[in-house]
């Protein structure tokens, strides 16, 4: 489910994210690729990735607990950089805070060979609408 | 480009290359659009649909936004200190006010309203025609001066 959501949206795609259910949600992960590269010098990952890959992982974890609904939409993000994300595979896990009937409150984690060092986190709320309304 | 009299010329020959010169800037087809009267930097990231999304309304992901203003206010804070030295993302908001039109260009814009010895404190925004019409606004703290355990290069 997660990884037919994935497929379908088209940036997910472009930074070669995957999905795999586990009992802690889904975890996404997105493997390394030149093109990710935001600091050639150190290198590292753009911060836009990896803010990018929380969001998405956040979507994704609203969207497969509540698959009647449209596909949320950020109000806002909040992204704090922990760690300098280093050019290998990086992985994330979001989770639902609390869902009301037009908001959803969504932390995320992401990290690369040590789930217990993330390299950033997100706190975001989701604008959450029924499939026939605009 | 008033503005551009002010700012160091080597500084102001490599901004074309800090928007777009990175591996994942490149990709995601980042332009230098210059500088403002008052002196904010401004990118543009051309309208492309493998950065859409939500394929069913064709509007631009909210994570490329996010890189967007990410990068802007990045550059925001190189033009406040007056040179390209190292820097890291500390924490970056993001609010979205309204959808990106479909098949429009982004542009963003920022500028660094405080540099202190340790922090560059950023608000940029990202819209199409307007910065009054906004896209999304965000407000984001740098490090700079090369600390070394906090942040994501830029």
């Amino acid at each position: 489910m997660s990884d037919d959501l994935l497929s379908r949206l088209p940036y997910a795609v472009f930074l070669g994210l995957t999905g795999e259910e586990t009992d802690q949600g889904v975890r996404v992960a997105m493997p390394f690729a030149d093109r990710l590269i935001g600091n050639p010098m150190l290198p590292a990952l753009h911060g836009g990735a990896i803010a990018a890959l929380l969001e998405m992982t956040a979507i994704v974890q609203v969207a497969s607990t509540y698959p009647r609904l449209r596909l949320p939409k950020p109000i806002n993000v909040t992204v704090s950089y922990l760690r300098t994300g280093r050019p290998r595979d990086t992985f994330a896990l979001a989770r639902i805070s609390r869902a009301g009937r037009r908001v959803a409150h969504v932390t995320a984690e992401a990290w690369q060979a040590d789930g217990a060092d993330p390299i950033a986190s997100l706190t975001a709320h989701f604008l959450l609408q029924e499939q026939n309304t605009q | 480009m008033i503005g551009a009299s002010m700012t160091n010329a080597n500084l102001l020959s490599i901004l074309p290359q800090l928007a777009s010169g990175a591996a994942h800037t490149h990709a995601l087809g980042f332009l230098y659009e210059g500088l403002t009267d008052d002196k904010a930097v401004r990118l543009r990231v051309p309208y492309r649909a493998d950065l859409v999304g939500d394929p069913d309304s064709g509007v631009l992901a909210g994570g490329l936004v996010t890189a967007l203003l990410d990068h802007v206010g990045g550059m925001a804070v190189w033009i406040a200190m007056d040179a390209f030295r190292p820097i890291a993302t500390l924490d970056l908001r993001v609010d979205y006010m309204r959808a990106a039109a479909p098949g429009r260009d982004l542009l963003a814009q920022a500028r660094c309203y405080r540099l202190t010895p340790s922090i560059g404190f950023v608000r940029a925004w990202a819209f199409e025609d307007d910065p009054s019409d906004p896209v999304a606004a965000a407000q984001a703290a740098y490090v700079v001066n090369g600390e070394k355990n906090a942040g994501s290069p830029s």
